[in-house]
C-alpha cells in the first residue's frame, strides 16, 4: 500500500457513535439473509408437471412456485431434467415431435396456462425469454439482434427501436462497450459480450420471466462475475429462473434454490438454508459432493 | 443431517476433513493434559511441574494456528457447503475455545508456581480440587460430544455449566471467609480465586464447544437461548423426523 491510498483518517480520532440494538428473538431460527417468501407474490405455479419425451417421462409431477422478481436456481445432476424444466416455460420442446406436456404452468397475475395447447407458444415467448449455455449471437448487426424480437413483433418505429435497442443494451450493461459499433456483426464481440448481448436481445421484448441456461458456463470467470452482477441487478425488474452446474454460482446469485433428481424436484427451499442446512440426504449429498 | 465426512467423491476432501477433526482431537488431549497437569501442580504445590505446563502453552497456540491454516485452505480449494462447512467454521470456532482453556490452564500453572512456596489453606484447596475434576470432565465430555457427534451428550455437558458456576460461588464465598479470618492470608487466598476463576471459564469454554456441536450436527445456532428452549426445540424436531 502506498501511502495516499492509506486512510485519510486520524485512528487516533476515532469516536465511537452508538448504534441502536436490534430487537433480539429468542428464536432457533437464524435471521434469513433474503427476504423471506412470503412477501414476494408468485409469478408461476406450476402444478403437477409431467413431460414426455415421446415414451420417456422426464419430468414426474413437479410442483413449484416461482416468485415475483426473485431469483430461483435449478440444480442437480445432468440429466435430472432442470434444462427440460426451464425449456417448458418457453415451450422450446414443441419445435420437435413426439413430446407432450401434462400439468399446468399457470403464469400470474393474467392465470393464463402456458403450456396450454391454445396458448400461442410465440406470444409465451415473448414474454418468457431465455439465454443459452452458449452465447447464439444471429449473424446479423448488434443492433438487429437485440431488435430482433421487436421486429419479429411487428415493431418499425425507427425511433422506437433505438431507444429500446439502447435500453436493453443498457440493461444487459453491455451499453457502454459497444454504443460506437452498433453495426457491426456480433461475432466480433468477445464470448462474454455475445453473452450479454443475448441477455439485452432477451430483454428487449420487456419480458416478465428471464429463464438462463447455464449463463456463463461457456465464459471465463470475470465475465461470469459480471454476468451475476447483472443477474442481480436485473431481479428488480424480472422474475428469473437459472439453471446452472456451479454450485457457487446458485448460492451467489440466487435467493431460491430447487435441487432436481432424476426428473423429481428433490427439495426447495431459500438459498442459505439449501447451503448451510438442507433438509434432505440426496440435496446434501450432492451439494457437498458425495456420491449419492 | 449428521455430519458424514467420508464419502464425498474427492477422497483428498474425506482426509482433509478427517485431518482437522483428528488434529482438534488431538489439541483437545493435550488442552485436557494441560489442565490436569496445572491443577495437580497446584493442588501438590508442584512448581517445577507448573513451570513445565507454562512452557509448554506454545503447543496449543501452535496447534491452533495450524488447524486455522488448514481450515482456510480448505475453503479456499474447496468451498464446504451444508455439512462440510459447518465442520469447518465448527472446528475453527473450536479451537479458539480449546486455545483459551490452554491459556487458562497456563493460568492456574502461574498461580501453581507462586502458591508452591507458601503455606498451604487450611483446607489443603478441596474445593479447588473438585471445581478442578468437574471441569475437566466437562472439556472432556465436549470433545467426546464432538468426535461421536452427540448431541444428547453435548447438551448435558452444557447443562453442567450453571452446577460449575455454582460451585465456583462456594469457592469464593469460603475464600472470603479466610480473608476476613486472616488478613495475612489475603494475597496466598487472591492467587486461589485467580485459579478458581480460571477453572470457571474453563467450563464456560466447555459449554461454547458443547453449543458448536449442536449447530455442527443439527445445523442450528444455540448460542444465548436458554438450554430449555433448546432442549425443547430439539426433541420437537427429533419427534418430526
Amino acid at each position: 500500500m502506498t501511502p495516499d491510498t492509506l486512510s485519510v483518517t486520524n485512528p487516533l480520532k476515532y469516536k465511537s457513535t452508538p448504534v441502536p440494538m436490534p430487537e433480539t428473538s429468542p428464536s432457533l431460527q437464524p435471521p434469513s439473509l433474503v427476504s423471506p417468501a412470503s412477501e414476494s407474490p408468485i409469478k408461476a405455479r406450476v402444478s403437477q408437471l409431467n413431460f414426455y419425451y415421446g415414451d420417456y417421462r422426464a419430468l414426474k409431477d413437479i410442483n413449484l412456485d416461482i416468485r415475483e422478481k426473485r431469483v430461483t436456481a435449478l440444480i442437480g445432476p445432468s440429466g435430472c431434467g432442470k434444462t427440460t424444466y426451464l425449456r417448458c416455460f418457453n415451450r422450446m420442446h414443441d419445435l420437435y415431435p413426439g413430446n407432450r406436456y401434462e400439468g399446468e404452468i399457470m403464469l400470474y397475475p393474467d392465470e393464463v396456462n402456458i403450456i396450454g395447447p391454445k396458448v400461442d407458444p410465440i406470444e409465451v415467448r415473448m414474454r418468457i425469454s431465455m439465454v443459452f449455455q452458449k452465447p447464439n449471437p444471429f449473424p446479423k448487426s448488434i443492433y438487429e439482434n437485440v431488435a430482433y424480437g421487436l421486429r419479429v413483433r411487428g415493431v418499425r418505429k425507427r425511433s422506437l427501436l433505438d431507444d429500446k435497442v439502447e435500453e436493453a443494451l443498457k440493461g444487459a450493461a453491455l451499453w457502454d462497450e459497444v454504443k460506437d459499433r452498433l453495426h457491426d456483426l456480433a461475432f466480433t464481440l468477445s464470448g462474454g459480450q455475445q453473452q450479454r448481448m443475448c441477455i439485452a436481445r432477451a430483454l428487449a421484448t420487456d419480458p416478465e420471466i428471464l429463464l438462463f441456461d447455464e449463463p456463463t458456463s461457456a465464459l471465463d470467470p470475470i465475465a461470469t462475475a459480471r454476468i451475476e452482477e447483472l443477474i442481480a441487478q436485473l431481479k428488480d425488474r424480472v422474475t428469473i429462473i437459472i439453471v446452472t452446474h456451479n454450485m457457487q454460482q446458485a448460492a451467489r446469485v440466487s435467493d431460491y434454490t430447487a435441487f432436481m433428481y432424476l426428473g423429481e424436484l428433490v427439495e426447495m427451499g431459500d438459498t442459505p438454508t439449501i447451503f448451510t442446512n438442507p433438509s434432505k440426504k440426496q440435496t446434501e449429498d450432492y451439494i457437498t459432493g458425495r456420491y449419492g | 443431517m449428521k455430519p458424514d465426512i467420508s464419502s464425498h467423491i474427492s477422497r483428498q476432501y474425506n482426509e482433509e476433513l478427517e485431518d482437522i477433526r483428528t488434529r482438534v482431537l488431538q489439541m483437545g488431549g493435550l488442552v485436557e493434559k494441560h489442565t490436569e497437569q496445572a491443577l495437580a501442580a497446584l493442588l501438590k504445590g508442584d512448581a517445577e511441574l507448573g513451570q513445565t505446563v507454562s512452557t509448554n502453552d506454545y503447543l496449543v497456540n501452535k496447534m491452533e494456528v495450524g488447524i486455522d491454516e488448514e481450515c482456510n485452505q480448505i475453503i479456499a480449494r474447496r468451498q464446504p457447503a451444508a455439512s462440510d462447512l459447518r465442520l469447518v467454521m465448527t472446528v475453527i470456532k473450536i479451537i479458539t475455545d480449546l486455545e483459551r482453556i490452554g491459556d487458562e490452564a497456563d493460568k492456574i500453572a502461574r498461580m501453581a508456581v507462586r502458591l508452591a512456596g507458601e503455606e498451604r489453606l487450611k483446607n489443603d484447596y478441596m474445593e479447588i480440587q473438585y471445581l478442578g475434576n468437574h471441569v475437566r470432565g466437562m472439556v472432556h465430555d465436549a470433545l467426546d460430544a464432538f468426535a461421536r457427534l452427540d448431541t444428547d451428550a453435548a447438551l448435558r455437558v452444557a447443562r453442567e455449566d450453571r452446577q460449575v458456576d455454582k460451585e465456583y460461588e462456594g469457592v469464593m464465598r469460603q475464600m472470603i471467609t479466610y480473608m476476613m479470618e486472616d488478613p495475612r492470608t489475603i494475597t496466598r487466598v487472591l492467587n486461589v480465586i485467580w485459579a478458581a476463576r480460571a477453572l470457571e471459564r474453563i467450563g464456560d469454554h466447555a459449554r461454547n464447544i458443547c453449543e458448536y456441536v449442536i449447530y455442527l450436527v443439527k445445523g442450528k445456532d444455540i448460542r444465548h437461548i436458554s438450554l430449555d428452549q433448546v432442549e425443547r426445540e430439539l426433541r420437537l424436531e427429533s419427534g418430526k423426523a
